[in-house]
């Protein structure tokens, strides 16, 4: 297979944001999940969990709540607007001020008619969903303090409402509060303090749980406001809960990081009577558990550390399958590094700004294993903030790197670059009216076009010259999906166009006639990364459930080695692995040569070998090492697996052939967090 | 938690017009707890057999004539006695079928009642107080009786406590309001009389319950506010202050049941056991005002343990022979097994006073926690009990008996007979049930032998200590008492077996083994599993040389030799080191085959250092010095021959070899230094160190070798925040 000279990049200060907020789709199995910054994003859990849409978030909108009514979704946050997502577009569809001060909470009846918000002032206030639009219905009772948690009784007539230091119930008819249940503060120096009922859960047999300050999770009985049983879950506060949908397990998260099951079980063999039981404490977490979703198999959490986790419920899944493994999303999907191959430039995108890099230098080469001297350190060259408060959805370096773009909801911009002694970066001031947005950006390998993807999967090509920038074309699929574009991939002798859209459909363009070429046949997974190979017009695809196809652009239709490996099969550990493909790239002197990433390892998948059979070695790598040179070739097989860079963002071959290797240490990312609440160790 | 099973009617009732009373006077047991006598409230006497419910026979006086004492059964005479008509006194045996053809006699004065408990003669109580034996009124059944009770004074209830084979007969008397409780114990006869404390006017004790426990009577009564009281009376100072005087009696109130609206009226309280009491006729606490349920409460705690509604009416009657309830209600007789076993909580915070008596006639079964966490079967409970097997518990009671007996025999037969029965016992029943009872066995035997000189019986006590149910806390004289009697046998079961030998104790075994001779020790048999094990180092004494664990003797010679060079401190012990050196001592085995087995059992017992270092301190220097010489020659084979511990013999492990070494050092230090004969074995020992450092220390050089190693391998952990490597693939 041979060397491979390998920068190892490690200055992309990629630093995730605090999850806030959570909410599931129990019928599509999707969680939406909101983040410190605003941004809100879509996991698809029937498909590998994997990160289907993200809508960039804005200065000043901090997400506390989301709510799906349907297939709409919601959102309310401290700056007092509740906010409708348009989740084809991948932005806000509107705000509307509920002029209650900041919003803790949101929630909809099970009838999906009523939207109930908690806000600052003390009031509940209610809002009709109509079919655009949601319109202020009336306020319930105005109590004194903050309503900071809601949940609607599942018959819709009831809802409860968490408050400092006590829970109202209120008769969503009549807006009357019916009941007052007082909510003990914490014992010792937090007596004086004001204990906040963060979440609150009501069960269809009237229990009330609620989780507050205190660290308490308290049972109540929601027809005489009593309370039933107390359980001191921690010493900080228990921050959220979720009940499963049958009602008979919940899960408290808490600021320890820890996450609570009780189960409605019934002490003694005789049925009748049920409580609610503490049985399961999970510490997947360093930090605070700020939201919180029981599906029916698993426990998803997430909070301060930015960790999406699934945990799975052993009593829910089968045993020792791919199912039951405990899963950790911490990178997203989607690429935020775009390189520049031929000026051998990185392009970083951080939520507000972008930086470009150029890697550094060595001289002379060296044997497997060394580290080469730096001649040249890596600098980095341009520092771009953003303009506005909406925040970067894409963005794009021309391979030469003379093109910087970037798009947020609202705009597209477009700069020249260029590198004499000194860096200079243009606006390009006049753009086509119709790059207005674009969920997607990509420019062709001569650097020569723009393409952008805009709504219904449409990709709008633009010319770029010297002096102007010219729209050209808009390519539209036939399908007529409505769904944004993800991936878009303009292939290296600029042939062809790949778009791929979450209604797991690939397009490929031809960029010579400027039409489309053909339609991939759909796989029901998600496609993670696509490209297209320069040597054989071969589109290859990775997809959400891990498996690989390649299509031939020429035949169209899927090419001989992709239906062998279907044939075969996948290996095992392979299709185990947890986190996605999402970058492809080709290695130009061997065009055989694949070259794939996910977070953990990267492969270079060399077609003119055999694929690993069920039983063999899949990661033989230190095996193949071990052998004597005439040995390997009989050991060694398609999938050269290479794990020696962990926590990776991004791989893709330089012009020269050397790789570079964006990663993003955990622990980095786990340094830079607040401080966790303090906790105990032994002996300390 | 005590508990109340599923009861059965035994029979049904007749109750009078006006429902107030069941149509029952009493039921009495009869010749065994399976079977009773009923006396319904006007003729009849029936017998009961109850596991079958099923009546045995049935007596009846002629029209006319009433019972006016409940009948009772003479386990003497096996005969039944009952009074007709307040005077006569009838008699009669099981085949009689007609009353009128057996026994009668008239009394000049009218009867209370006849009280009878099994194996002891029948008791007569006259309405005026006065009692007789059975027998001694019937010789002459005219004889004046006295009046006892003033002329207002009537019996409310009466009852018979046998008190270690003095019968006392208990009775109390209501006048103008104010109670009496008179304790007239017979043979010799003496009467005390006692005032209860009043309790809100106008009430009186609706129910009264008497109990033997711990040289006391123990008295509860139930007034109809639902307070029941307990008054305790001494049955030892009995006599001596006799007097027509009524002493107070002091009381404790018990528990406060609830009563619902108004007062009770028929209601019973009953005492089962120490610390829990029957209640029948009073309202279930959660369950409303009805008053028909039967409860059981603990006294300790004020808990109640089980309820039981009744169906029908209550007549506030309550039986209870052999944990069965017999309760008239509605139309019928019930019989209601129950349970009380010791609750837990009570025993763990020591508020439940054991009773002397009680505890050697049920011994809790402590020695071993194995058997407790393990095995040990849950007790059959008897709510399931069939007929089957209360029958297969009465033919094993035989056995059982027979355990009793044979603590009897201890106490005085000779050593030969007892060493037969306890065989016997041993073989006949299962380990389960036998773990308490080698405990009782195995104490009385020690008690008996430390008391009489003459008596030992060394196979016995060995034969016990081999079922493993034994532990030293369980029997805590008997390895001093095997010491004292130079059983080393025994001494040496007792550390194998026991796992908590006191480090006194396990000292003082050390002592005696070190300090007796060889020629002693060679008599004694012993274990040959561990015999045989020393018997295989020992021979293998002149061995090859290896190098074993650091340290070889040639490699000592050496170390010896850089020492002299190096400075002349030592220079006066080079002579005896010579002549160590040309026959090494440490090679010969300083103490015989049979002591070292002896010891080696010391050196294998678990013990804790803070405890054991005081008692080493009693050891006399040439004790020290001897043991040690065996400990190093014990370390010297273990050093050379490799590690024998070998096909699963016990031998003290290397680990425990040097603790004791430790020890001795620790405990004698300052006198070895002080022993001139010590001093080769101390330089000996000090040269051992002195090797082992060596060892280490070279292990240490490796071991920084070793890391050297990896950490040339692992330069490439720590990555900046850019590199460029060269990787290959394959």
């Amino acid at each position: 297979m041979g060397e491979f000279k390998v920068h190892r990049v490690r200055f992309f200060d990629y630093m995730p944001c605090a999850i806030s907020a959570m909410a599931f789709h129990r019928h599509s199995e999707r969680l939406a999940v909101a983040r410190a910054d605003g941004a809100v994003e879509v996991f698809c859990f029937a498909d590998n969990y994997f990160q289907e849409k993200v809508i960039p978030g804005q200065d000043g909108r901090a997400v506390e709540a989301l709510c799906w009514v349907g297939q709409r979704l919601f959102s309310a946050g401290l700056n007092g607007e509740i906010t409708e997502y348009d989740l084809e577009n991948l932005r806000p569809r509107y705000t509307v001020e509920a002029y209650g001060g900041p919003i803790w909470t949101i929630s909809s009846n099970s009838q999906g008619t009523l939207l109930a918000v908690g806000c600052d002032d003390g009031t509940v206030k209610m809002f009709e969903i109509l079919e655009e639009r949601i319109q202020f219905q009336r306020n319930l009772d105005r109590q004194k303090g903050r309503i900071i948690s809601l949940s609607w009784h599942p018959s819709g007539t009831l809802i409860a409402a968490g408050m400092m230091d006590m829970i109202r119930i209120f008769d969503a008819e009549t807006g009357h509060a019916t009941h007052r249940l007082l909510v003990e503060r914490g014992v010792g120096a937090s007596k004086s303090k004001e204990v906040v009922v963060w979440s609150i859960v009501f069960l269809s047999d009237h229990t009330i749980i609620s989780g507050d300050s205190a660290g308490k999770v308290q049972i109540w009985d929601g027809f005489t406001g009593t309370l039933v049983r107390t359980h001191l879950v921690t010493k900080w506060d228990v921050l959220a809960l979720s009940v499963s949908q049958d009602e008979s397990s919940l899960v408290a998260g808490t600021s320890e990081g820890t996450v609570v099951q009780f189960q409605f079980l019934s002490s003694t063999v005789d049925q009748q009577d049920k409580e609610w039981i503490r049985t399961r404490t999970f510490k997947n977490h360093s930090h605070d558990v700020r939201a919180l979703v029981h599906t029916d198999t698993a426990v998803v959490s997430g909070g301060m550390d930015t960790q999406l986790v699934v945990r799975p419920l052993l009593d829910k899944v089968e045993k020792k399958t791919q199912e039951s493994a405990l899963r950790k999303i911490a990178f997203p999907h989607r690429n935020l590094v775009c390189c520049a191959k031929k000026a051998g430039l990185l392009l970083f995108q951080f939520p507000d700004h972008l930086e470009v890099w150029r890697v550094g230098e060595s001289d002379g080469h060296g044997k497997p294993g060394d580290s080469l001297l730096v001649k040249r350190k890596p600098e980095k060259l341009i520092q771009l903030k953003t303009k506005g408060e909406d925040h970067i959805c894409c963005s794009a370096l021309s391979p030469c790197g003379g093109w910087l773009a970037y798009s947020t909801v609202s705009s597209v911009r477009l700069y020249r670059l260029q590198y004499n002694n000194n860096i200079s970066i243009t606006k390009v001031s006049r753009l086509p009216k119709e790059l207005r947005w674009a969920h997607q950006l990509c420019f062709s390998s001569d650097s020569s076009k723009l393409f952008a993807s805009s709504t219904h999967s449409t990709v709008i090509v633009v010319a770029l010259n010297q002096l102007e920038c010219k729209y050209l074309q808009t390519l539209k699929p036939k399908s007529g999906s409505r769904q944004p574009v993800h991936l878009l991939f303009a292939s290296e002798d600029g042939k062809w166009l790949a778009s791929a859209n979450t209604d797991c459909e690939v397009h490929v363009y031809n960029l010579q006639k400027l039409k489309l070429h053909c339609t991939v046949p759909v796989y029901n997974s998600c496609p993670t990364a696509v490209a297209i190979n320069p040597a054989t017009s071969n589109l290859v695809v990775a997809h959400a459930d891990q498996q690989i196809f390649e299509y031939s652009l020429v035949q169209k239709e899927y090419t001989e080695w992709s239906r062998k490996l279907q044939k075969q099969g996948l290996h095992s550990l392979w299709l185990e692995r947890d986190t996605l493909i999402t970058n492809i790239t080709f290695n130009p002197k061997n065009p055989a040569h694949i070259i794939l990433h996910d977070m953990f390892m990267f492969c270079i998948v060399d077609q003119s070998l055999p694929l690993p059979e069920a039983k063999a070695i899949l990661y033989n790598q230190m095996t193949l090492r071990s052998l004597p040179e005439p040995e390997r070739i009989r050991h060694s097989h398609a999938f050269k697996i290479c794990k020696n860079f962990q926590h990776l963002l991004c791989v893709t071959l330089l012009e020269d052939h050397s790789l570079v290797v964006v990663e993003r240490p955990l622990l980095e990312i786990m340094s830079q967090l607040p401080a966790p609440v303090r906790q105990k160790k032994f002996a300390t | 938690m005590a508990a109340l099973y599923e009861g059965y009617t035994l029979c049904g009732l007749v109750p009078a017009q006006n429902q107030s009373n069941s149509g029952i006077q009493e039921v009495e047991e009869e010749r065994d707890c399976d079977h009773v006598l009923v006396t319904d409230s006007t003729r009849s006497v029936t017998l009961y057999k109850v596991s079958d419910q099923k009546p045995l026979s049935s007596w009846t006086v002629k029209q006319g004539q009433t019972l006016t004492c409940p009948a009772v059964y003479n386990s003497q005479s096996k005969e039944y006695v009952a009074v007709s008509d307040n005077k006569v006194i009838r008699i009669w045996k099981e085949e009689d079928i007609l009353l009128e053809k057996t026994f009668k006699a008239t009394v000049s004065s009218d009867i209370r009642r006849v009280h009878s408990v099994p194996g002891e003669e029948p008791v007569v109580l006259f309405q005026r107080g006065a009692v007789r034996l059975l027998d001694s009124l019937l010789s002459a059944p005219q004889q004046p009786i006295e009046e006892v009770l003033s002329q207002e004074e009537a019996i409310r209830w009466s009852t018979l406590v046998v008190v270690e084979s003095q019968q006392f007969v208990i009775f109390t008397t209501e006048q103008k309001g104010e109670n009496f409780l008179y304790l007239q114990r017979l043979k010799p006869n003496t009467l005390q009389r006692y005032r209860l404390e009043r309790e809100e006017p106008g009430l009186s004790p609706l129910s009264f319950s008497a109990s033997y426990t711990d040289k006391h009577i123990r008295l509860l009564y139930l007034y109809p506010n639902g307070h029941v009281y307990q008054s305790v009376v001494s049955v030892r100072g009995l006599g001596a202050e006799e007097g027509a005087q009524a002493l107070p009696l002091p009381r404790s109130l018990l528990l406060v049941l609830p009563v619902g609206e108004g007062l009770l009226e028929a209601a019973s309280a009953l005492v089962l056991d120490e610390a829990h009491v029957a209640v029948v006729g009073v309202p279930h606490p959660s369950a409303g005002a009805g008053k028909d349920f039967l409860c059981i409460w603990n006294t300790n705690f004020q808990t109640l343990q089980a309820g039981k509604e009744m169906a029908g009416k209550i007549y506030g009657q309550l039986w209870s022979f052999s944990n069965k309830l017999f309760i008239p209600h509605g139309k019928a007789l019930s019989v209601i097994p129950y349970e009380c076993p010791k609750s837990c909580l009570a025993s763990a915070l020591g508020k439940l006073r054991q009773a002397k008596s009680d505890e050697s006639k049920a011994p809790a079964s402590v020695p071993s926690w194995n058997n407790l966490l393990h095995g040990e079967k849950a007790p059959p409970s008897r709510a399931v009990e069939t007929r089957k097997t209360r029958t297969t518990r009465k033919s094993q009671s035989a056995p059982s008996s027979t355990f009793d007996q044979v603590l009897e025999l201890i106490k005085t037969a000779p050593a030969e007979e007892i060493q037969k029965e306890v065989d016997g016992l041993i073989s006949r029943s299962d380990m389960q049930d036998l773990q308490p009872s080698v405990g009782q066995l195995a104490s009385a035997l020690v008690s008996r032998s430390l008391n009489d000189a003459a008596f030992y019986t060394p196979s016995t006590l060995a034969q016990l200590v081999h079922t493993r149910s034994l532990c030293h806390s369980v029997c805590p004289d008997l390895v001093l008492l095997a010491l004292e009697r130079k059983d080393y046998f025994l001494c040496q079961l007792c550390l194998q077996f026991f796992p908590d030998i006191p480090e006194a104790v396990t000292c003082a075994c050390l002592k005696t083994f070190i300090s007796m001779s060889d020629v002693d020790a060679e008599k004694v048999s012993l274990e040959p599993d561990s015999v045989s094990f020393m018997e295989t180092l020992m021979a293998g004494e002149r061995g090859p040389v290896g190098l074993q664990n650091g340290f070889s003797p040639t490699s000592c010679d050496e170390e010896r030799s850089d020492t002299l060079s190096g400075g002349g401190a030592v220079i006066n012990t080079r002579a005896e080191d010579k002549e160590k050196i040309s026959t090494p001592p440490e090679q010969i085995c300083p103490v015989g085959l049979h002591k070292t087995v002896l010891l080696n059992e010391v050196l294998l017992t678990a013990y804790s250092d803070t405890y054991l270092l005081p008692h080493l301190k009693d050891l006399s220097s040439q004790q020290v010095v001897l043991f040690l010489q065996y400990l190093q020659y014990l370390y010297l084979k273990y050093s050379q021959d490799g590690f024998p511990q070998m096909n699963g013999l016990r031998s003290p492990s290397l680990s425990q070899v040097m603790d004791w070494v430790c020890l001795l050092l620790d405990a004698h230090f300052t006198v070895l230094v002080m022993t001139p004969e010590a001093k080769g074995l101390l330089l000996n020992l000090h040269r051992f160190v002195k090797s082992q450092v060596r060892l280490v220390s070279e292990l240490g050089k490796i071991e920084g070798s070793l890391q050297e190693l990896n950490k040339m391998k692992g330069t490439k952990t720590d990555v900046g925040q850019y590199s460029i490597e060269v990787i290959e693939l394959f």
